[in-house]
């Protein structure tokens, strides 16, 4: 059919098919700046101007704008940003920036009818799109200031508050309640700066993120935004039964469908071992996934998968494929898949290192330090308490999606979604025939991964594809492929059983585990020992036992979701620490104080688990903590949570409103900062004519801001500004190695690579100046604002230094390149603390403010650290509150859609305040330690806190359902 | 419209008058043909219509409905090169490639209408073709070569190309 759409001013006439949604011919006609988030309208990423009002256009037909007028924010891209746009990137409003296009759009609607709008029409306006990133803060800070400038009211720059210490760094001390907490927006992070960080001219400074104008433009950035010509569209037949064999498979009709151009599954694709998880050689055993298997272990499994000239004509031919199952029986919970008689889920003989595959135990973990019995039998006091965690999913509002094709060199090629470029190229190879030098992944702008892209997903079939018919294939999962087919976190039953002293010393503590890895291994053994690493090295203890099976079951695969196995342990230890300590009469935060790690304390379990973990005996000291500023994360966010209430007996209780009780809690967190001796970054730098600087990283910016703080890092070397530094990351092809985004490792030692590159730049740089300057000890020469400075006060610029090396003499081209693996993993410390309402009515608990004090030693920038902070914090509060797998009886999730599957919209959000200790961390790149994780790990924990000060109720399950919680509060009789 | 390119039957919806180098390249994403002058001048466009060499840009879309066209892609296969273009791998008769397509298929043209090996009919056969890179001397040797069948090109358990002497090489 033909309509005519008026296309930012431009009358446009289009074909289309009358099933068209208007998001599929934007992107047609080249506004990619409209984005897929799912097919039903929740995300808010597909939204545009239709007629002026917000519209989501993944729900809405093309044929219904015929006549219409639509704006994308591509009309808002002149030669200046517009006022919207440079408030977004001014406060750091985004962090992927993938629905940054609708937000700006929704701003710009929402300030022609209110010039001047209120919080809450600011955060209804946000309501309809769903960000997972920046917990809103940032974007509602971002609109007022927008409608500030298009009020031509004048603005401070955006930067961090930065307030007084209020502790010497390692003594408590007490809050006065009098002491009026810090007044700013919440989106400004509290900066509480150390002595021993010298001040610097890039590092530590609020820099506009270097992909911020583009993100805010909507240029085309992610892995969607370009086609390939002749590129085809890939489907995948996913098995509706969650334990079946295939006995037969006849795609005859499908193949015979026009416009289908290959139908792969099992009978027609080598058979070849494989873990999916994104890790280093050799990825952990075993090795229980193929590309198509015979067998389907989950509902939402592969069993075929389909390019086609459309996503329609796909479809359609996995609807023509014909499969028969025998439906086998299948097992959900982790401890009924360990009993007798359980169905046995990988009885294929060619899966190996299986611990006991026939009581699905994959892996049996165990680690000690002491003598735990021992301990037992001295201590004074003994607790134990079990934990159950439960399903999520980590909800990147862009799902996964790649796209292969072989170049013109016959090469493979994937551009992809992909936290993890290096070792998908190393994983895929091998399933797809070729070698590793033929294959090259390109990571161009991720919309979020939180884990679930630490993964080689889906990128073998869409290689396979490529090979099968020679033509680009894209392969994007939809919303229910990525909650189904997917990643998700690992659910556990956790025992913490702990002997304490009567002076509240802790004298022996075991953790046990039973983690559901479901149906396949990936990341499952270093989730779990992850947990037994968090869960077991928080408190000082001279006895300590971690005893872990992992097990197969059959629901959608587990595997690395940010905060990996944390989450899920520092919520069992902090709320067994909290009621141990009133078990035992002790300030809840006395006590843990009593045993937290300090600066000098040996973490003595850790090096016993890990993916490298060293036998008793190899090492000959054990790491320890060498900076620690917990004790100022506590009092700093005591006094923003305004802890003083806690007794008073009387808050807890309004008069006015008797149905709610009010509460605050506390939670100690301490996470790592990445994988010692594993985690690899590298690093490449070079000069251009100009002075400025090429930089190539391998490391992987999915929205977290590694880019400009790597760039801050290398900038500070060269002392020129961050524009200088133009980043390029990341490509097998292009960039050095990288182990990839994930376990909290990326600006310390992909940053400690980039600062090692730059340096080797700086000693060319002081040579070249040197020579230029006359003088003769280059050792003296100093590099800030551009300029090579001789001691004398004589200088030339990085332009003349560059030309004449390029150009004039003694040629060279002048660059570094270094890489970094860290023997440490110093870890960040922070104070998560609560405030909620709980209705005893109906069990609802309301989170009313979430403040997080962070230890993450320097902030290399206090804005996207802080970014990360607030998102961190609002998925966990997800994890704690909200968000939760269903499944009817046959294993098929049933709310796999985002409303059903419940995340945190704009206009539901408590405050969020975000404190930012600094500590001078000697083993970090300018002093820096890690952020992106810790954010996880503390607010189920607090909230469950929370609830046991205002309701005296104890809940040990994920999350704090209304049901959950009423049934805690009227238990049985 | 209706074209066969390279054995596939395809529908075109471009305009009658779409030089057939732009319906392959722009609406059916057959881009081997290049765009080197759209004037007749250079010869890299050249495809086969019906067996014989044509201008694909010179050539109305509209002209050759339900026309046989060839493409360089339609020659050989990835991993089975057709002999002239065995014979451009071995004898470098490819700088930068873009006359390449518009070349090989005039040579296979002219080798499959029984062409000699001589360099000046060679010659004579390829001289609506320009490069500028090569001065023709490996495109000309290649053409020869590929006609006296000397050598052959054969894959190798890697992958990669090895050339087998199977004559005297001139």
């Amino acid at each position: 059919m033909n309509i005519t759409v008026t296309i930012n001013g431009a009358a446009t006439a289009i074909e289309c098919e009358p099933f068209d949604t208007l998001l599929a011919v934007l992107r047609r006609q080249g506004l990619v700046s409209v984005r897929y988030g799912s097919d039903t309208g929740e995300t808010g990423a597909s939204a545009v101007l239709v007629d002026g009002r917000l519209v989501n256009t993944d729900c809405m037909l093309a044929a219904q704008a015929d006549g219409h007028e639509v704006v994308t924010v591509e009309a808002f891209n002149t030669a200046e940003l517009h006022p919207i746009q440079a408030a977004f990137v001014a406060v750091g409003a985004m962090q992927s920036g993938y629905s940054t296009p609708a937000t700006i759009l929704g701003t710009w609607a929402l300030l022609q009818e209110h010039p001047d709008p209120s919080e809450e029409q600011i955060r209804d306006m946000l309501s309809g799109i769903l960000d997972r990133e920046t917990a809103y803060v940032k974007p509602v800070e971002a609109v007022e200031r927008a409608a500030a400038l298009l009020r031509d009211e004048a603005t401070e720059p955006f930067g961090p508050l930065v307030l007084p210490p209020m502790t010497d760094g390692r003594n408590p001390v007490d809050v006065d309640p009098a002491d009026a907490r810090p007044t700013a927006s919440p989106a400004v992070p509290r900066l509480i700066p150390s002595r021993d960080v010298p001040e610097m001219a890039v590092v530590g400074k609020p820099e506009v993120k270097v992909d911020a104008i583009r993100l805010a433009k909507g240029n085309p950035a992610f892995t969607d935004d370009f086609e390939a010509r002749g590129q085809l569209v890939a489907k995948v037949l996913r098995s509706p039964h969650a334990h079946a064999r295939i006995v037969a498979i006849d795609d005859s009709a499908a193949v015979a469908l026009p416009g289908v151009h290959a139908v792969l599954h099992h009978e027609n694709t080598p058979r070849i071992k494989y873990a999916s998880g994104g890790q280093s050689w050799p990825n952990p055993h075993p090795y229980d996934q193929v590309s198509f298997d015979d067998k389907v272990r989950h509902v939402g499994d592969r069993v075929a998968a389909v390019a086609a000239e459309t996503a329609e004509i796909a479809e359609e031919a996995l609807r023509l494929i014909e499969v028969t199952y025998e439906v086998l029986p299948a097992v959900y919970d982790e401890l009924e898949a360990m009993a007798d008689g359980a169905p046995v889920i990988h009885d294929e003989d060619d899966t190996t290192d299986i611990h006991d595959r026939d009581r699905n135990i994959v892996h049996h973990i165990e680690a000690q330090r002491g003598d735990v019995d021992a301990g037992f039998a001295a201590a004074e006091h003994v607790f134990e308490q079990t934990f159950r965690v439960h399903q999520v999913q980590q909800v990147p509002i862009e799902n996964h999606i790649s796209v292969a094709w072989l170049d013109s060199d016959e090469r493979m090629v994937v551009r992809t979604a992909t936290q993890v470029p290096f070792h998908t190229r190393r994983m895929l190879a091998p399933l797809i025939g070729m070698e590793i030098k033929d294959v090259r992944v390109i990571k161009p702008r991720i919309g979020g991964g939180f884990g679930a892209k630490q993964e080689m997903l889906i990128e073998d079939i869409a290689a396979h594809l490529a090979l099968a018919t020679r033509r680009p294939v894209k392969l994007e999962l939809t919303r229910e492929e990525e909650f189904m087919s997917s990643r998700t976190r690992h659910p556990q039953t956790l025992t913490f059983k702990t002997g304490v002293a009567d002076d509240g010393t802790l004298v022996s503590q075991e953790l046990r585990i039973i983690g559901n890895t479901g149906p396949y291994g990936t990341h499952a053994y270093t989730v779990q020992t992850v947990s037994g690493l968090r869960g077991l090295t928080s408190y000082n203890c001279p006895n300590k036992k971690f005893d872990c099976d992992v097990v197969y079951t059959n629901i959608p695969v587990p595997g690395a979701y940010r905060g990996y196995g944390a989450p899920q342990a520092e919520f069992a230890l902090e709320a067994h620490m909290e009621d141990i300590a009133h078990e035992l009469g002790i300030d809840p935060i006395e006590f843990r104080r009593k045993n937290w790690v300090v600066v000098g304390s040996e973490l003595d379990i850790a090096p016993h688990l890990g993916e490298r973990s060293v036998e008793e005996g190899e090492l000959d000291e054990y790491p320890k903590v060498m900076s620690n500023g917990i004790e100022e994360c506590v009092a700093q966010g005591r006094r923003a949570i305004e802890w003083h209430r806690t007794a008073d007996p009387a808050w807890t209780t309004p008069p006015d409103r008797p149905n709610i009780r009010r509460g605050l809690g506390f939670a100690f967190c301490m996470h790592g900062t990445a994988i010692p001796f594993l985690d690899m970054g590298g690093c490449s730098i070079k000069i251009n004519d100009d002075g400025s600087f090429n930089m190539l990283i391998g490391a992987t910016d999915l929205g977290t801001g590694a880019d400009t703080v790597i760039g801050q890092i290398a900038a500070e070397v060269l002392g020129v500004p961050l524009d200088d530094i133009k980043v390029y990351s990341s490509d097998t092809d292009m960039t050095p190695f990288d182990t990839g985004a994930y376990a909290s490792s990326t600006t310390y030692i992909s940053g400690t690579a980039a600062k090692l590159a730059a340096e080797k730049v700086r000693e060319r740089l002081k040579e070249r100046a040197a020579k230029l300057l006359g003088v003769e000890v280059p050792c003296t020469i100093e590099l800030r604002d551009k300029r090579a400075w001789a001691p004398d006060g004589s200088s030339v610029s990085l332009e003349e230094i560059a030309l004449d090396s390029l150009h004039m003499d003694e040629h060279e081209q002048i660059m570094g390149t270094a890489s970094y693996v860290s023997p440490d993993c110093p870890p960040p410390f922070a104070a998560q603390f609560a405030e909620i309402e709980v209705d005893v009515d109906t069990g609802q608990v309301t989170v009313v403010k979430l403040v997080m004090a962070v230890d993450c030693g320097v902030a290399i920038n206090p804005v996207t650290a802080s970014g990360q902070v607030e998102g961190g914090m609002i998925q966990a509060l997800g994890y704690a509150h909200c968000e939760e797998f269903a499944f009817d009886d046959d294993g098929r999730m049933v709310n796999a859609a985002l409303g059903p599957y419940k995340i945190y919209r704009a206009d539901e959000m408590p405050e969020t305040e975000v404190y930012l200790i600094q500590t001078m961390e000697d083993s970090g790149p300018f002093g820096a330690k890690a952020v992106a994780e810790i954010p996880k790990d503390g607010v189920a924990p607090a909230i469950r806190n929370a609830i046991r000060h205002a309701t005296g109720a104890r809940i040990d399950d994920l999350p704090f359902t209304p049901e959950r919680v009423w049934n805690a509060l009227h238990p049985p009789t | 419209m209706n074209i066969t390119v390279n054995g596939d039957e395809l529908e075109v919806r471009s305009p009658g008058l779409t030089s057939l180098l732009r319906v392959l390249r722009d609406e059916l994403d057959v881009v081997g043909p290049k765009a080197g002058c759209e004037a007749g001048g250079c010869g890299a466009c050249t495809v086969l219509v019906d067996g014989a060499p044509r201008r694909s840009c010179l050539t109305a879309v509209a002209a050759i409905d339900g026309a046989e066209v060839t493409t360089v892609e339609g020659l050989g296969a990835a991993d089975d090169l057709s002999p002239v273009q065995q014979a451009f791998v071995h004898y470098y008769a490819a700088q930068c490639g873009f006359c390449t397509p518009g070349m090989v298929v005039a040579a296979t043209h002219y080798l499959d209408s029984g062409g000699s090996d001589d360099r000046k009919e060679i010659q004579e056969a390829l001289r609506g073709h320009v490069c500028r890179c090569t001065g023709y001397v490996k495109i000309i040797e290649a053409v020869a070569a590929a006609r006296g069948g000397n050598f052959d090109l054969t894959t190798t358990a890697e992958g990669g190309y090895t050339t087998v002497m199977t004559g005297d090489a001139k």
